[in-house]
């Protein structure tokens, strides 16, 4: 019961806004004493993990290529595309990309997508400029708001997509712990059976971005009345 | 053979770079923090693999007192004007598109080919590694692109990145800290003991019950832990099992990709889920931490319910 208390040092530094990398480290020194691992182990089993998980930092490696065309106007660039497409509106833009980003994800195209390389650089310039063409005067608030959308729908796409092909981790993974409990299933049938969840995922978000265009245009009368 | 120790040089490199440029630039008020939070981190991908676990562990210590104390901030910013930019994005046109998609393009075609390539009969990539190297190696090709299309100055490549990461920040390095924090709690028995918690916690009621104890508890764990792989086990092994598949003669095939799907809804809702959830904050700029999350919980919530209607319904025999 008390090598819990880790989770409870997650659960209330995240809470009150404890600085994550803090949260974290504290969490795992506490897992590891109270699991009995003592001071020097838990540093050693926590420095081996954090040495074993660098591969995990390799999506870094496609800074230098996105800052380089950021230095060249590529979100300038994504922006004026959208805002020469009257009918581009944020809610939509970002909708064609939740399609776009599902459909390939079920087809094992995991890596078309991603928030350095897909929506810092062009998803979310796109979103922002047609907002920004569409709402007079745009706030502060509007903006992020419209770009946390963006980043949402990089997971959502994904996350809702690739458990329809076959050879993703997941499904694998299901596999693997269910035939430990000697329980065969077939990676076909479990893609089949993540079709409904994936439709809902994209009827019900896909609702909510035509909604975000209709609170947008509904900033912009509130402005034209007052 | 190329393996991951030489896109961790690669790395080693990135970070190297970012801490000697911050080192040298005295418009930042930050630059010292900054150039010992990005060195900290060369070294870990320079000598992670001959160093003693523990001068690791001590790194990470480094690292965290650096940016809780310090913090890691962005300098002044820019390296071009705003009209420089919108002159070079008229000048460009769609081209500029070209060296970014290049990157998800390669990748897909790398993954597809260099698992087959042999030299003297050797593999040219270790086979297990092959996604990653692909990734690294179309990073490379799209940046070789991006420079022979643009001819910048032969800094800029580096001189970008470094105003990226320290745009991004300590959270850079969140989503692999997280990765040694499961590590840790699966060496200490975590979820082992959430497992015989959940079994001993959840009476065997009325069906909906057990299925909104699955897919609900599937979600929190997940939650808890940051992914849904880590929660999917302990879950599944502890509840769906003997509640769903044994009790009420559920089909397990149905059973287990719903409950997986129901804690990827978990993973919409978490900090614990970093790279999903607060790298892009930083990647964004945006000023609440918690700001993506907060679109996708209701979303999340939806298809929390959605799943567990679906697997009621669809999974046991009428």
């Amino acid at each position: 019961m008390l090598v819990l208390s880790g989770l409870l040092v997650v659960v209330l530094g995240f809470a009150f806004r404890v600085n994550p990398l803090l949260v974290v480290t504290v969490a795992g020194l506490v897992t590891g004493l109270t699991g009995g691992l003592g001071l020097l182990t838990t540093l050693t089993t926590l420095g081996h993990a954090f040495t074993e998980s660098r591969y995990v930092a390799i999506v870094w490696l496609v800074l230098p290529v996105i800052g380089l065309l950021e230095r060249a106007g590529l979100k300038e660039r994504a922006r004026e595309v959208v805002t020469g497409m009257q009918r581009a509106t944020a809610g939509r833009v970002l909708l064609a990309y939740l399609a776009l980003r599902q459909v390939t994800a079920a087809l094992g195209l995991v890596s078309l997508g991603g928030h350095p390389q897909m929506v810092r650089p062009l998803i979310a310039p796109m979103a922002e400029g047609a907002a920004e063409r569409d709402v007079r005067d745009i706030d502060d608030a509007t903006r992020h708001l419209v770009r946390a959308h963006a980043a949402a729908v990089d997971n959502i796409g994904v996350f809702f997509g690739e458990d329809i092909f076959i050879a993703i981790g997941s499904i694998l993974l299901i596999k693997g712990v269910m035939e430990q409990a000697g329980i065969i299933v077939l990676p076909t049938r479990l893609a089949v059976w993540a079709i409904p969840t994936a439709i809902a995922a994209f009827v019900i978000h896909g609702a909510r971005l035509l909604l975000l265009d209709r609170r947008l245009a509904a900033r912009n009368a509130g402005a034209g009345a007052a | 053979m190329i393996t991951l120790e030489f896109l961790y040089r690669l790395m080693g490199i990135l970070t190297g770079a970012a801490a000697v440029i911050n080192l040298r630039d005295g418009t930042n008020p930050n630059r010292l923090s900054n150039a010992l939070f990005w060195g900290l981190w060369a070294i870990s991908f320079l000598f992670g693999t001959y160093l003693p676990d523990l001068a690791s562990g001590a790194l990470i210590l480094g690292m965290v007192a650096v940016a809780t104390a310090r913090g890691v901030r962005a300098g002044t910013g820019d390296s071009t004007t705003a009209a420089e930019r919108i002159e070079s994005a008229r000048r460009w046109g769609n081209r500029l598109f070209l060296p970014a998609l290049a990157v998800p393009v390669l990748t897909l075609l790398a993954n597809a080919s260099i698992g087959h390539i042999t030299i003297d009969g050797m593999p040219l990539v270790q086979p297990r590694q092959v996604t990653l190297v692909a990734l690294g190696l179309a990073t490379l090709l799209s940046l070789a692109i991006g420079m022979l299309m643009l001819r910048p100055p032969a800094w800029a490549p580096l001189a970008e990145a470094r105003r990226l990461l320290d745009a991004v920040g300590w959270a850079a390095m969140l989503p692999q800290l997280l990765a040694a924090l499961g590590a840790v709690f699966a060496a200490a028995g975590v979820g082992a003991v959430v497992s015989t918690l959940a079994g001993a916690w959840i009476p065997s009621g009325a069906p909906l019950l057990s299925v909104a104890a699955y897919t609900v508890g599937m979600a929190l764990l997940t939650m808890l832990m940051g992914n849904a792989f880590a929660a999917f086990p302990v879950m599944t092994l502890g509840i769906a099992l003997p509640l769903l598949v044994t009790g009420l003669h559920g089909d397990p095939t149905i059973i287990a990709a719903i409950g997986m799907l129901s804690g990827f809804c978990g993973t919409l809702m978490t900090p614990m889920a970093a790279n999903f959830n607060i790298v892009p904050v930083a990647l964004l700029d945006l000023p609440d931490r918690y700001s993506v999350i907060r679109v996708q919980v209701p979303t999340a919530l939806m298809l929390l319910a959605v799943n567990t209607a679906l697997l009621y319904f669809l999974a046991f025999p009428r």
